[in-house]
C-alpha cells in the first residue's frame, strides 16, 4: 500500500493549493475530496438540459499570484475571456454607469464632473491602501504570544511598506481602516448608483451592511485581489470558474499528488493526542504523519476531531466563531438574451441602486427575514462565449443578497419568497425577463451549507470581518494554521486570509507546515 | 403560597433544610454566609465543638455545598474530559476527590465525585459552575441538573460517628472509606457515604428535603449518649487544617474568579499532581499541564508548615533567610490535637524544599501588634492522620 507524508482533507481551492505546495516541496500528498470532483465552490454541473450550472463563485479576482505561478495554472489550461471585466451599475431607467479598468479607472455614463473627480481621488487612495495591505494576505499571521515563531524581518518590511504611504496617507489609513464604507462614500460622492455599487461590493459575501462598522476593510480586501497581475481587476475564466477548478486539479495530479474524489472523511484517528490518520465513510482507515484539514474549521473540530479531544474553552471558541452567510446564488436558464434596458451583457451587472437599498436589504436578514428588494451581482457567461447554454439561449448567474441563513418562516417558504422578490427586482431592471425563464434555481445559504459544507452558508467558511481577520482568524490561538492536536493543521478559507477563489490560505498553510511542521 | 421571585432581595441569604433545628441550637446566635445560605459559625462553644469532632461525634449542616447531578450514557466520558482523574476507575457506590481545570491547566475548583449508578454521578463542590459544566457538555450525551436545593445533607464526623449510626439503625460497619450505601428512611431513603472534611472517622448523610428534620432528630436521639453536638464552620475549619485539606477561595482562587492574572494555580502547584491521570486520554488542560510538568514551569508549591511557638500565623508572609519574600500562608492554626502550630502555605517553587524559611507574624496583643520572625519547617500533610479514619469495620468507642 502506498504511504503518504500528508493527507489533505477537502479538495477545494485551498486544499489543492496546499497539496501543490507540499507536493512540490517533495512530500507525497493524498487529497481526499467528498464531492465528485475537486474544486470546492469552483465546480459546476448541469442544472437544466444544456445549461451548465456555474460554480458558486463566478468571477475570479482573488487567485493568489503564488498559486497562479506555482501551480502553472495557465499551462494547465486556465485562460481568461476577460481579465479586466467592467462593472455596470444598473439603473431602472436605463441610465446605467459603466465602470471599467480595474475597479472604475474609467466611468462611462451620466456622472457629474465633480463625482468623476472625487471618485478618481478616492479610488486612487483606496487602491494605495489595498496595495500596502495586500502582502499581509501572503503571510502566516503573527501572534502576540511568546515563542510563536513570528517572521519579524518580513513583518518589519510589511510595516515599513505601510509607513511608506507618507504621513498624510498613513494617518488617513488609520482613520479609515475600521470605518464603515457608507460614511466614506457619503463623505466623498454624490451619485447614488456609484455609491450603491461600491457599497454592494464592500459587503458582498459578508454579514454586514454598508453602514455596519468595519465594512470598509472588506472593500480594501477585495481591491487587494488581482486578475492576471492587474490589481483590483475582475476576471472571467474561459469555461467559467469550473476552469479554475479543473486547472488546479490537473496541476496537482501532474505534480504527482493523489486525489481521491467521492471520499468523505468521517473522523480523525487520534492516538496519544496526535492526529495520525483519517477514517473514511466506509470505515477504511488511511494513516499519515500529518493531517491537513482544508474544510470548515467548525466541522474539523466539532465533527472530525470531536470535543472529547479538545478543551472546553477551545470548543467554546470554535462554536462562537461567527459564520453567518447572507449570499444566495441564483441560476436562470433563459430562452433568449435578456434586455437590461440596453446595458451590455458582457459586463458584470450590479443591481444596487443606492446605499439605502443595500442597507435596507441587509436589515431584513438581521431579523431572519427575506428582503423585499434584494441586491445582486449578475454574470451572463453565455454572453461572453459559447458552451454555457444551448445556442441562442442564455445562462444567468447571480449572487443575491441578503438572504437569511436561518429564516423565521422556514427554509422552503423563505426560498420561494427570496426567488419571487429577486425575480420581481429583475423584472424591473430587465422587463420581460420573467417570460424568458425556462428553469430557475436559487440556493439559499442553508442550501449552500448542505451542498458545499460551508457552515451557515458563509462562503469564507467563517465570516470575514475585522474581529475574525489576521491573527483572529478563525479565532485567537490557532491563527498560524497549527491546531492543539499534534499533527493536525488547518488550511481552509476559515483561516487567514479567508475565502474567495484564491488558494492563499492553503498556500500559506503549506509554507508554515514546511517551516514549522518538519515532515 | 408561591413566593414572588422578584422579592428575592428581601432575603439575601436562604435558610437550609435544617434551619429550624440549627436556629434552635445556635445559642451564640453566630451566623455566617456560605454559598448564599445562613450557616452557623459557632453554636455554643467552639472548643467543645472541635472536641466533639476529635473525641465524640459531631453534626455539620452541609446543605449549602453545591451539588450537580450528571446523568446519561455520556456521563463517564464527559467527567473524564472535565476532571483530571480517571472516572472509569470509579465503581458504582464509590466516591473520589478530584479537581478540574480550564484550557490553561488552572484550577477551576475541587470537589468530590459520587458514582450513584452506572450512568449517574453527583459532583459536590464549593463554587457554582453551571455555565462551565454546560459548555463542557457540548458533544456529550448527558443531562446536568443543579440539585443543591433538592438534597439535604449532613456531615456526621468523629470517632463515635459509626456508633451513632448503629444506634440510629444504620449498619455501616462494612462501609469502607470513599464508599457509600443506601438505607430506607422515612418515605424515601438515606444515602450514607464514608467521606468527610475532618480527616477523622466520619460519614456524610444525603437525603431528600422532607426527611431533613426527621434525620436530625433521629441522629440526636441516637447520639445523646455519645456526646453528639452540632458544630459550626469555625470548629470544622480547625479540623480540616489539621487534616491538611485545602478549601477553594481560601487556599487557592478559582481561575474563573481570579481578577489578577497571576492568581490562578495549576494542580501541580497545589500539590495535586498525584491525582492526574496522564494516560486516560484527553482532559481539560492536559496539554498545558503536560507542558508545565515536562518544562518544570510550575511557579508555586503547596506545603504544610510546622511553626515554632503557639501564635497562629494566618495570612502571614514567608521569607527565605529572613529577607526574601518566599510565599504566604493561606490557613493556619494552633492544633489542639497534635499540639503543634501548623499552617498551609503557597510557596515559591524554589523555596519548597524548606531550608532557612521564616514566617513574619503580626501578633495582635491588646491593640498593639508584636512583629515576630519565627523559623518554620516544611512538613508532610496531613498533620493529623489517625488509623481510625481508615479502619473497617470502624472501632467502637
Amino acid at each position: 500500500m502506498l504511504s503518504y507524508d500528508a493527507i489533505i482533507i477537502g479538495g477545494g481551492t485551498n486544499g489543492l493549493a496546499c497539496a501543490a505546495k507540499l507536493q512540490s516541496a517533495g512530500r507525497r500528498i493524498l487529497v481526499l475530496e467528498a464531492g465528485v470532483a475537486p474544486g470546492g465552490t469552483a465546480i459546476g454541473a448541469e442544472f437544466a438540459p444544456g445549461f451548465a450550472r456555474p460554480a458558486l463563485a463566478h468571477i475570479a479576482h482573488q487567485i493568489d499570484p503564488r498559486v497562479m505561478a506555482g501551480m502553472a495554472l495557465v499551462k494547465h489550461g486556465l485562460t481568461f475571456i476577460s481579465a479586466n471585466l467592467s462593472s455596470t451599475a444598473l439603473s431602472a431607467t436605463g441610465d446605467h454607469l459603466v465602470l471599467s479598468d480595474a475597479a472604475g479607472g474609467r466611468i462611462d455614463g451620466s456622472v457629474s464632473p465633480d463625482d468623476s473627480a472625487s471618485w478618481a481621488t478616492l479610488r486612487t487612495q483606496l487602491l494605495a491602501f489595498a496595495r500596502v495591505l495586500a502582502p499581509f494576505k501572503a503571510i502566516t499571521p503573527p501572534r502576540l504570544a511568546k515563542g510563536s515563531g513570528n517572521d519579524y524581518l518580513r513583518l518589519a518590511k510589511l510595516g515599513l511598506g505601510v509607513r511608506a504611504l507618507g504621513k498624510a496617507d498613513f494617518r488617513e489609513l488609520l482613520r479609515m481602516m475600521l470605518i464603515n464604507v457608507a460614511d466614506v462614500l457619503n463623505d466623498e460622492l454624490g451619485d447614488d448608483r456609484l455609491k450603491g455599487l461600491v457599497g454592494f461590493d464592500a459587503t458582498l459575501g459578508s454579514w454586514l451592511g454598508p453602514q455596519s462598522p468595519n465594512s470598509l476593510i472588506l472593500l480594501l480586501n477585495r481591491l487587494a485581489g488581482d486578475c492576471d497581475g492587474r490589481m483590483a481587476a475582475l476576471g472571467l475564466p474561459a469555461g467559467g470558474m469550473q476552469a479554475v477548478a479543473a486547472a488546479m486539479s490537473t496541476s496537482v495530479v501532474a505534480m504527482g499528488a493523489t486525489v481521491r474524489t467521492d471520499t468523505r472523511v468521517n473522523r480523525l484517528i487520534i492516538e496519544n493526542d496526535r492526529a495520525c490518520g483519517v477514517e473514511l465513510d466506509g470505515g477504511e482507515a488511511i494513516r499519515a504523519p500529518l493531517i491537513v484539514s482544508a474544510i470548515n474549521p467548525k466541522t474539523t473540530f466539532l465533527t472530525l476531531v470531536g470535543p472529547q479531544h479538545l478543551d472546553t474553552g477551545f470548543v467554546n471558541r470554535v462554536r462562537a466563531a461567527k459564520s453567518r452567510g447572507a449570499a444566495a446564488k441564483l441560476h436562470l436558464a433563459l430562452t433568449a438574451a435578456p434586455d437590461f434596458r440596453g446595458a451590455a451583457l458582457t459586463s458584470r451587472l450590479v443591481i444596487a441602486p443606492s446605499l439605502r437599498v443595500v442597507e435596507t436589504a441587509y436589515n431584513a436578514v438581521k431579523y431572519n427575514q427575506v428582503p423585499d428588494h434584494p441586491v445582486m451581482e449578475i454574470v451572463i457567461p453565455s454572453a461572453f462565449e459559447a458552451g454555457h447554454a444551448p445556442p441562442g439561449q442564455h445562462l444567468l448567474s447571480a449572487i443575491v443578497q441578503f438572504a437569511p441563513h436561518a429564516p423565521g418562516q422556514g427554509h422552503d417558504a423563505a426560498r420561494a419568497a427570496m426567488l419571487a422578490n429577486t425575480l420581481a427586482v429583475l423584472e424591473t431592471y430587465a422587463p420581460g425577463i420573467g417570460a424568458l425563464i425556462s428553469h430557475a434555481e436559487l440556493l439559499m445559504p442553508y442550501d449552500i451549507e448542505a451542498r458545499y459544507g460551508l457552515i451557515g452558508g458563509n462562503w469564507h467558511h467563517g465570516e470575514l470581518s475585522v474581529e475574525q481577520m489576521l491573527f483572529l482568524r478563525p479565532f485567537p490561538g490557532i491563527a498560524q494554521y497549527q491546531t492543539p492536536i499534534a499533527g493536525l493543521w488547518l488550511a481552509g478559507a476559515g483561516c487567514h486570509p479567508g475565502g474567495g477563489i484564491s488558494g492563499a490560505a492553503g498556500w500559506n498553510a503549506a509554507e508554515r507546515i514546511i517551516k514549522v511542521g518538519r515532515i | 403560597m408561591t413566593v414572588d421571585p422578584r422579592l428575592h432581595y428581601q432575603t439575601p441569604l436562604k435558610q437550609t433544610h435544617f434551619h429550624p433545628r440549627t436556629m434552635a441550637a445556635n445559642r451564640m446566635n453566630s451566623w455566617g454566609p456560605w454559598a448564599g445560605y445562613t450557616t452557623a459559625l459557632v453554636y455554643d462553644d467552639e472548643a467543645m465543638e472541635y472536641t466533639a469532632i476529635r473525641n465524640a461525634a459531631s453534626v455539620y449542616d452541609l446543605c449549602p455545598m453545591v451539588k450537580y447531578r450528571v446523568t446519561g450514557p455520556g456521563a463517564a466520558a464527559y467527567l473524564n474530559r472535565l476532571t483530571v482523574r480517571d472516572v472509569s476507575r470509579l465503581s458504582v457506590g464509590g466516591v473520589h476527590y478530584t479537581v478540574w481545570c480550564d484550557d490553561a491547566g488552572k484550577l477551576v475548583d475541587d470537589g468530590t465525585l459520587f458514582r450513584l449508578g452506572p450512568d449517574d454521578y453527583r459532583i459536590c463542590c464549593q463554587e457554582r459552575h453551571l455555565p462551565w459544566l454546560y459548555d463542557s457538555a457540548y458533544g456529550f450525551d448527558l443531562r446536568i441538573v443543579d440539585e443543591t436545593e433538592q438534597v439535604a445533607a449532613l456531615a456526621l464526623q468523629g470517632p463515635c460517628s459509626a456508633n451513632v449510626l448503629q444506634v440510629a439503625g444504620f449498619d455501616v460497619s462494612s462501609l469502607k472509606p470513599f464508599r457509600m450505601a443506601s438505607f430506607p428512611f422515612g418515605a424515601g431513603h438515606l444515602m450514607i457515604s464514608r467521606t468527610g472534611f475532618t480527616g477523622d472517622l466520619g460519614y456524610e448523610l444525603w437525603t431528600s428535603p422532607e426527611n431533613a428534620l426527621p434525620l436530625w432528630d433521629a441522629l440526636f436521639v441516637a447520639g445523646a449518649l455519645y456526646g453528639l453536638r452540632p458544630i459550626g464552620s469555625n470548629a470544622l475549619n480547625l479540623a480540616r487544617i489539621e487534616a491538611g485539606f485545602i478549601l477553594t477561595n481560601l487556599d487557592f482562587i478559582p481561575v474563573q474568579q481570579a481578577v489578577r492574572e497571576d492568581r490562578a494555580r495549576s494542580p501541580l502547584e497545589m500539590g495535586l499532581d498525584w491525582m492526574i491521570d496522564w494516560d486516560k486520554g484527553h482532559f481539560n488542560g492536559r496539554r498545558a499541564l503536560l507542558a508545565e510538568r515536562d518544562g518544570g514551569t510550575s511557579k508555586w508549591a503547596l506545603v504544610g508548615l510546622d511553626i515554632d511557638g503557639n501564635v497562629s500565623a494566618e495570612g502571614s508572609l514567608l521569607y527565605h533567610n529572613r529577607k526574601t519574600e518566599a510565599g504566604f500562608i493561606t490557613a493556619a492554626a494552633w492544633s489542639p490535637t497534635t499540639k503543634r502550630n501548623i499552617a498551609i502555605a503557597q510557596i515559591g517553587r524554589k523555596y519548597a524544599s524548606g531550608s532557612n524559611l521564616w514566617v513574619e507574624i503580626y501578633a495582635l496583643r491588646e491593640l498593639q501588634y508584636a512583629k515576630l520572625m519565627v523559623p518554620v519547617r516544611v512538613v508532610a500533610r496531613p498533620f493529623f492522620n489517625p488509623p481510625r479514619k481508615r479502619a473497617t469495620p470502624p472501632e467502637r468507642f
